[in-house]
C-alpha cells in the first residue's frame, strides 16, 4: 500500500478504505451517460473529524477529493474527472436532532430522503420534507447541493431554498457553520438577516466544501392527499393553466409529462395536481378550487381532468415515486438520464416539441416531464430519454440527443440544472463575465490547491 | 358505410315529444321537442346539439324506435360540436385501440364477453358463472366501442364495431353473455340501429343470472338488505332487460327501495360529465343522487356498471352505503362471499 | 453464464437495499460493509464488468459474491421486472466461480466436506440420526410424513436441541413421522446458493431415490432451507413431494387446541427466516403458534415479515463466515433491534437463525436481557 492509501485506511479504518480494482470499476460511473474514470481511492468515512482529515491530507498531498451521496445526479457530477479519492457519505446518515415547533431536522450529510421519510412518519407523523422522486437512497444533502426539486417546490421553491443551515468541511479541513447556527445553537435560518454565505457552497457540486450535517426545513404533514390530473392537446395553453393552479394557492405539487406510452398517455400533456387536506371538507374544498380555476378551458374544450383509474392513484401519490425509476427498463436496458433545465413556464411548448423531434430523430423512447418551482416562477423541465445499456448506438443516439437539448435550453433561456462538465464550460461561456468573475474568486479562495471535485466548476 | 336509420317523420307525427320533453338536462315542451327533433333530423342547428348532456335517456324516452340519441351524435359530429375537450376524447379512442392484448379462455359457441374490463374474470368465479366458464374472451379486440357516443365520435364507433362484430364471427360464437351492460347495448341496439349486421345472439348477464340463480335457489339465503340501484346511461340501450334488476332481487331477498331517481328517472353516474363539463354538472347530479339513495334508506348501493362503480362507489360508502356490483350481490345471496 | 442477457439491465437506483417503507438499509451485506459493490446493484455491475472482462476474479470479488445471504431482500424490493432473478443472477455467477476453481477457502472446504462426508461438520454418517436417541421419535418405515432434519439440526449442537423439540411436540400431537437418521443426506440448499450445480444434482436426485424407494410422499422440514430446495428445486428433478414447514403442521394443532398449552408471561418477538419468509412466503404460521399460546405478548420488530432482516447465515454463510464479524454484522444488528422492541425472546423458526443469533447475543453480551428459542422450544415450555 502506498502511503496515502495507509494513511487514508488509518482514518477511516481499513474495511471502510478501498484501492481495489472492484470500487474503482463501479465508483468510476454513474448510471447515466458521461464517460468513467476510474478514483484512485474510495473511503467511506464516519465523522466529521475523519472527513477534516482526509481533507487536509488531500490539501497536503494535492490529491482531487470528490464527494458522493447515492451516484444519482445522473450527469457524471460524482465521477472523480481526475482521479483521487472518492468519498462515499452515506454512512453518515444520522438523523441528528428534530425541532418539531420550529418545523426542522438537523441530518448529517449522508442521509438518505428514503430515511428521513421513514424516520418522521414513525416520529413527528405531522411532519414532512419536501421529497423529490429520485430513488430513496439520494441523499439529502447531495439534492440540496444542486438544488434538487420536490414535492413542496411549487410552494416553496427550491429544495435548498427550504434549508435552515448547514455544517461544511472546507479544503483546508476547518469547519465551518453556515447560518443562525453559527451563533446561536438553533438551526433556524440559512442566512437571513445575516449575510447569506450558502450560495458559497450550494450549486457547486462539492468544488467549495463538503457538507457534514444540513438544517432540513420541515412542513406540516396533512392527513390526506389526492391527485387529479387535467389532460390536454394543446402544449401552448399549459403556461395558461399552470398560472390558473398556481394562482389557487391550494396545490401541493404540479407535474407535467407527456409521453407515448402506454396508450392512455399517448397525444396529450397531463397536469398532475397534488392535494393535501386534514378533513374531506378542505379537501374536496381544495379540489373545487383547482377545478375552477381550470374552467374556462373545459369550456373551449382544450382540456379536461381526466378519470385517475384507481390503480393509478397509489403510483402517483407514493413517494417518492417509484415509477420513474422504472422508465430506465422501457427498453429492458436499465438506462435512463434526462437534461433538466430550470426555464421559464412559457417555454413549456417549445420543450415539449423539441423533446418530440429529438426522439424522432434519434428513434429513442422518451418522457417529458415538468415539475413546476414555485408559482410559476420557472420549471424544471426533463428531457428523459430511456437506453439499452447493452446497446452502444443507442446510447450514443441518447448522448446526441441530450447534447442538442443542451444547446436549446441555452438558446432558449433556460439555466442547466445539475450540469454536466460541457454544460458547465457552456455556462460559463454564456455567463457575465463579472459573475464568472466572481465565481473564480470563491473558488480560488476556497479550494486554491483545487482539489474539491476538480472538473467542475472549473473557472478559467 | 354504415348509416343511422333515422325516421324524421315518426317525429313529426309525434304524439308526445317524449325525447326532449322527459330529458333531465334541458327543459323543453312538447311543440320545441317535436320541432327540434325534426330541425336536427334536416340537419339544421339547434341547441339541443350544444345542450345535450350525453345521458343516453332519450334513446329510451322515444317509444316510437326513433334514434332521438344517435341522430344528435351523429350531427354533432357533422358539425364538429364537441361535448368533450378533445384531449379527454383522444384518450378514450386511444385506450380502445386494439394492441393484440386480447385474452381468450377455453371459447365454446357460448361464451362469456368481459368487453375491455380486466376485473370481470376475477369476478366470475364460482357457481354463477360455472356454466360457462372458461368460455370467455377479453380485450380491446372485443370492446364495444359505444362509450364514444358520449363524445359525438360514431365514425370511430363505425369504424371499429365492424371489426368486434368480425373477431366474434372467426370464433365461431354462436351466443355471447355479455358482462357488460354496454356491450350488450352495443350489439342489441346501436348496432341494428346502424346496419351492422351482429352474428349471433345477445345475452344480457342479467337475463343469464336470473336463469341461473333459478338453478341454484337451494342455495340462495335470503339477503334481507334494502338496496338502491344504479342504473347506468348504458340501460338506455336496452330498457327491456331493466326490469331484471327488479326480478333478481326478488329472488334473492333484497328490498328494491323505491326512490326519486329510477327507472326512466335514474340519474348518470356524473363519470362522463366530469371529464366533459367539470365539476358543477358531475357534483350536482352525484349529490343528488346519493342524497337520495340515503333519504330512502338505501343500505347497499348496487352497481350494473363497473364505471360507475369507481366513479361514485367512495362517495356512496362515505355517505354509509356499501357500494357493490350486481355480480357480488348475487355471489353474497348464494354465500360466496 | 446463465442470466448473462439481464445483468446490464440494472439501475443501480438502490430500492433494493431498502426496506419498503425506508426505514433502514435491509441488504444485510451493504448494510455491513458499506461500499456501493456489495450492494445488489453492485453486485450486478460487477459481474456484468466481469463477464465482459473489465475485472478479474479476485479475493475481493469473490468476497463481494460469496458474502451474499441470498435474503432476498433484493428480490422483494427492486423495482424492476426481472427482481425474481436477482438472487438467481448472483448464484449463476457463483457457478461460474466454481466451474473456474476460483472460490473463497471456506467455500471450497464446505463444498469438499459435503463432497466426502455428506455434511459440512466432517461428521460420520452414523451420527446423524444421534440427536433423536432418547427421543420418541422412530425411524423413517412407512409413516406418513417423512421428517427431514438437515445438517444444522443433525451435528450442531443448538440445532440438535431444536430437532429434539420439534420431533418430541410432532409426536405428542400423534403425528405418524419418521426420520431417515443414518441414511439422511446434505438436502444441498447451501450446495446450490454455493453455487456448485453438479453436486446439487447429484444430491438431489440421491435424495429423490431414496425418497421414493421408500414411499415418502409427504415431507415435514426442519430447517427452512430444506423445505426451500425440496418445494422449489426438486420438482425439477422429478422429486414431487408434499413438503411442510414444521410450523405448518404445528399452527393448525396448537389453534385447535390438540396439543393443550398452558400460559407463559413473555414478550416475544420473530424473526421472520428469510427462507421461510420471502423466498416462501410463510409469515404466518409460526405468528399463530406463537399468538396461540396464552399470556404471550408478540411484538414486531422495526423489519418484519417481507423487510425482515437477514441474520447473515443464508446462502452459505453460515458455514462460511464471509459475511460475519464485526459490530455491523448482520446478527448483531438484528439482535439490538429485537432488543429494542423490549422483548426478552428472539423467537426463530430455523436452526441457522437459532445459532447465528444464539451468537451475536453472546458478542454483544446481551445474554441477560434476552433469550433465542426457536417457536418449538417456546412451545414445549408450555407443554401442560
Ligand atoms: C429516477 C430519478 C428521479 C429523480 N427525480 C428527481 C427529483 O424529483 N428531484 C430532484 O431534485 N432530483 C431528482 N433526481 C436527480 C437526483 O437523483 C437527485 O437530485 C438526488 O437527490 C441526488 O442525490 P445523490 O445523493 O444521488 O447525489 P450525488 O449524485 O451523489 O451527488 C450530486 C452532487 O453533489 C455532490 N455531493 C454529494 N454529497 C455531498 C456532500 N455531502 N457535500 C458536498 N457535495 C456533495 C456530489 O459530488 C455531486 O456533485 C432524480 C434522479 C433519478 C435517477
Ligand atoms: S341524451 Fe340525455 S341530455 Fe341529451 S337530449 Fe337525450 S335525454 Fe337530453
Ligand atoms: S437491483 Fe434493481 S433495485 Fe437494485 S439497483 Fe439494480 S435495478 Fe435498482
Ligand atoms: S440476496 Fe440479500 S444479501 Fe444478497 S444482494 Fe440481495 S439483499 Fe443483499
Amino acid at each position: 500500500m502506498d502511503d496515502i492509501a495507509h494513511s487514508l485506511a488509518m482514518i477511516v479504518g481499513e474495511a471502510y478504505f478501498s484501492n481495489q480494482p472492484e470500487e474503482a470499476y463501479f465508483y468510476a460511473r454513474d448510471p447515466g451517460l458521461m464517460p468513467p474514470h476510474k478514483p484512485d481511492y474510495v473511503v467511506v468515512p464516519k465523522s466529521v473529524e475523519e472527513i477534516q482529515e482526509i481533507a487536509r491530507l488531500a490539501s497536503r498531498e494535492k490529491i482531487p477529493l470528490v464527494p458522493m451521496g447515492a451516484g444519482l445526479a445522473l450527469t457524471g457530477l460524482t465521477i472523480p474527472l481526475k482521479g483521487g479519492i472518492v468519498m462515499d457519505m452515506k454512512r453518515m446518515n444520522r438523523i441528528l436532532k428534530v425541532n418539531e415547533k420550529a418545523r426542522h431536522v438537523i441530518v448529517e450529510g449522508g442521509t438518505s430522503q428514503g430515511l428521513l421519510k421513514a424516520y418522521l412518519e414513525k416520529n413527528y407523523p405531522r411532519l414532512r420534507h419536501s421529497m423529490p422522486d429520485s430513488p430513496a437512497t439520494a441523499t439529502i444533502a447531495a439534492n440540496v447541493m444542486i438544488h434538487g426539486q420536490g414535492r413542496l417546490t411549487q410552494q416553496y421553491g427550491f429544495n435548498s431554498d427550504m434549508i435552515s443551515g448547514l455544517e461544511v468541511v472546507l479544503a483546508s479541513g476547518e469547519v465551518c457553520k453556515i447560518g443562525s447556527c453559527s451563533m446561536s445553537p438553533d438551526w433556524f435560518s440559512k442566512g437571513a438577516p445575516m449575510p447569506d454565505l450558502t450560495g458559497l457552497f450550494l450549486g457547486w457540486f462539492g468544488a467549495t466544501g463538503i457538507i457534514t450535517k444540513v438544517a432540513v426545513k420541515l412542513y406540516p404533514k396533512k392527513k390526506m392527499r389526492d391527485v387529479e390530473i387535467f389532460i390536454t392537446d394543446r402544449e401552448d395553453l399549459v403556461p395558461d393553466m399552470v398560472y390558473e393552479l398556481t394562482h389557487t394557492e391550494m396545490v401541493e405539487d404540479i407535474n407535467i409529462f407527456a409521453q407515448p406510452k402506454p396508450m392512455i398517455f399517448k397525444d396529450n400533456h397531463h397536469i398532475a395536481i397534488f392535494i393535501t387536506g386534514d378533513t374531506d371538507e378542505e379537501l374536496e374544498f381544495k379540489r373545487k378550487m383547482t377545478w375552477y380555476s381550470l374552467d374556462r378551458f373545459i369550456k373551449s374544450k382544450d382540456g379536461g381532468f381526466m378519470g385517475v383509474p384507481p390503480v393509478m392513484k397509489p403510483t402517483l401519490l407514493e413517494m417518492p415515486q417509484r415509477s420513474v425509476s422504472r422508465f430506465a427498463d422501457v427498453k429492458k436496458g436499465g438506462g435512463f438520464e434526462y437534461s433538466g433545465p430550470i426555464i421559464m413556464v412559457e417555454k413549456y411548448p417549445e420543450c415539449a416539441h423539441k423533446i418530440v423531434e429529438l426522439a424522432e430523430k434519434y428513434d429513442l423512447g422518451y418522457s417529458g416531464m415538468a415539475r413546476i418551482i414555485g408559482r410559476s416562477h420557472a420549471m424544471m423541465y426533463g428531457f428523459a430519454f430511456t437506453f439499452n445499456r447493452a446497446d452502444p448506438d443507442m446510447m450514443d443516439r441518447t448522448r446526441k440527443a441530450l447534447h442538442e437539448v443542451s444547446e436549446f435550453a441555452l438558446e432558449a433561456g433556460g439555466v442547466f440544472w445539475k450540469a454536466t462538465v460541457d454544460e458547465q464550460k457552456m455556462a460559463m461561456e454564456k455567463m457575465d463575465p463579472n459573475t464568472l468573475g466572481i465565481m473564480k474568486m470563491i473558488k480560488e479562495n476556497l479550494d486554491p490547491n483545487g482539489i474539491m471535485n476538480p472538473g467542475n466548476w472549473e473557472v478559467i | 358505410m354504415y348509416e343511422l336509420k333515422f325516421d324524421e317523420n315518426l317525429c313529426k307525427t309525434c304524439p308526445t315529444g317524449d325525447c326532449l320533453v322527459k330529458c333531465q338536462y334541458l327543459d323543453v315542451e312538447k311543440k320545441t321537442a317535436v320541432e327540434e327533433m325534426v330541425k336536427i333530423g334536416q340537419g339544421e342547428d339547434s341547441f339541443v346539439l350544444q345542450d345535450c348532456v350525453t345521458c343516453y335517456a332519450c334513446e329510451e324516452y322515444c317509444k316510437r324506435g326513433n334514434h332521438p340519441f344517435y341522430l344528435i351524435t351523429e350531427r354533432r359530429e357533422e358539425k364538429g360540436i364537441l361535448t368533450s375537450p378533445r384531449a379527454i376524447t383522444k384518450q378514450w379512442i386511444n385506450i380502445g385501440e386494439p394492441q393484440g392484448k386480447y385474452r381468450l379462455g377455453d371459447v365454446k359457441e357460448r361464451v362469456l364477453s368481459f368487453g375491455f374490463m380486466p376485473e370481470f374474470l376475477q369476478w366470475v368465479k364460482g357457481k354463477l358463472f360455472e356454466d360457462v366458464m372458461p368460455s370467455y374472451i377479453f380485450g380491446q379486440e372485443f370492446f364495444c366501442n359505444v362509450v364514444y357516443i358520449h363524445f359525438a365520435n360514431t365514425s370511430i364507433i363505425k369504424e371499429r364495431l365492424p371489426k368486434v362484430v368480425d373477431n366474434f364471427r372467426k370464433l365461431g360464437v354462436k351466443e355471447v353473455i355479455f358482462v357488460h351492460d354496454e356491450c350488450y347495448g352495443a350489439f342489441a341496439h346501436l348496432a341494428p340501429a346502424y346496419g351492422i349486421e351482429v352474428p349471433f345472439k345477445s345475452v344480457h348477464y342479467f337475463e343469464y343470472l336470473y336463469n341461473r340463480l333459478k338453478e341454484l335457489k337451494d342455495f340462495i339465503k335470503p339477503l334481507n338488505i334494502r338496496a338502491a340501484y344504479q342504473r347506468p346511461c348504458s340501460s338506455r340501450l336496452s330498457s327491456d332487460q331493466h326490469h331484471f334488476v327488479a326480478d333478481i332481487m326478488e329472488l334473492i331477498g333484497v328490498d328494491l327501495i323505491e326512490r326519486k331517481y329510477q327507472g326512466e328517472n335514474a340519474l348518470c353516474c356524473g363519470g362522463i360529465y366530469a371529464m366533459a363539463f367539470g365539476y358543477d354538472l358531475a357534483h350536482d347530479v352525484q349529490k343528488r343522487n346519493i342524497d337520495d339513495m340515503v333519504e330512502h334508506g338505501a343500505q347497499y348501493c348496487i352497481f350494473n356498471c363497473p364505471a360507475c362503480q369507481s366513479s361514485i362507489g367512495a362517495e356512496v360508502a362515505k355517505r354509509g352505503i356499501k357500494p357493490i356490483h350486481l355480480i357480488h350481490l348475487c355471489k353474497m345471496a348464494i354465500g360466496e362471499m | 453464464m446463465k442470466y448473462a442477457d439481464i445483468v446490464h439491465r440494472c439501475f443501480r437506483c438502490g430500492y433494493c437495499k431498502f426496506t419498503s417503507d425506508y426505514t433502514d438499509f435491509n441488504c444485510p451485506t451493504y448494510r455491513k460493509f458499506r461500499f456501493e459493490t456489495y450492494s445488489p446493484g453492485g453486485r450486478m455491475w460487477l459481474i456484468r464488468a466481469w463477464l465482459n472482462g473489465e475485472i478479474k476474479n479476485s479475493d475481493r470479488f469473490q468476497e463481494i459474491l460469496f458474502s451474499c445471504a441470498t435474503c432476498a431482500n433484493c428480490v422483494e424490493h427492486c423495482v424492476f421486472t426481472f427482481s425474481e432473478d436477482l438472487v438467481n443472477i448472483f448464484i449463476s455467477a457463483r457457478e461460474e466461480m466454481v466451474n473456474d476453481g476460483i472460490i473463497p477457502p471456506p467455500v471450497r472446504d464446505y463444498l469438499k466436506n459435503i463432497n466426502i462426508n455428506g455434511n459440512p461438520y466432517k461428521e460420520p454418517a452414523s451420527e446423524r440420526g444421534k440427536w433423536a436417541e432418547g427421543t420418541l421419535v422412530e425411524t423413517y418405515k412407512d409413516q406418513e410424513y417423512l421428517f427431514y432434519i438437515g445438517c444444522v439440526g443433525s451435528y450442531d449442537e443448538r440445532g440438535k436441541k431444536i430437532a429434539r423439540a420439534v420431533g418430541n411436540l410432532l409426536v405428542k400431537a400423534g403425528l405418524s413421522i419418521g426420520i431417515l437418521g443414518d441414511k439422511e443426506n446434505c438436502d444441498g440448499n447451501e450446495v446450490r446458493t454455493l453455487g456448485e450445480a453438479g453436486l446439487f444434482q447429484f444430491l438431489a436426485e440421491k435424495n429423490i431415490a431414496l425418497f421414493r424407494d421408500l414411499g415418502v410422499k409427504k415431507i415435514i422440514t426442519l430447517d427452512p432451507h430444506a423445505f426451500n430446495t425440496f418445494k422449489k428445486d426438486y420438482p425439477a428433478l422429478d422429486g414431487e413431494f408434499e413438503v411442510y414447514h414444521y410450523t405448518q403442521i404445528l399452527a393448525p394443532l396448537i389453534q385447535s387446541g390438540k396439543i393443550p398449552l398452558k400460559g407463559l408471561n413473555d414478550k416475544i418477538t420473530y424473526h421472520d427466516p428469510c427462507y421461510l419468509g420471502r423466498h416462501n412466503g410463510e409469515y404466518n404460521a409460526p405468528r399463530k403458534i406463537l399468538k396461540a399460546i396464552p399470556g404471550i405478548e408478540l411484538v414486531e420488530m422495526d423489519r418484519s415479515r417481507e423487510n425482515a432482516f437477514c441474520c447473515g447465515g443464508g446462502g452459505g454463510n453460515f458455514f462460511t463466515d464471509i459475511l460475519g464479524g464485526g459490530e455491523d454484522s448482520p446478527s448483531r444488528i438484528r439482535v439490538r433491534e429485537a432488543l429494542d422492541t423490549g422483548a426478552g425472546i428472539i423467537a426463530v423458526a430455523c436452526p441457522q437463525c437459532a445459532k447465528m443469533l444464539d451468537d451475536a447475543v453472546k458478542i454483544e453480551q446481551l445474554d441477560d436481557r434476552l433469550k433465542v428459542m426457536d417457536v418449538a422450544e417456546i412451545v414445549t415450555n408450555c407443554l401442560l
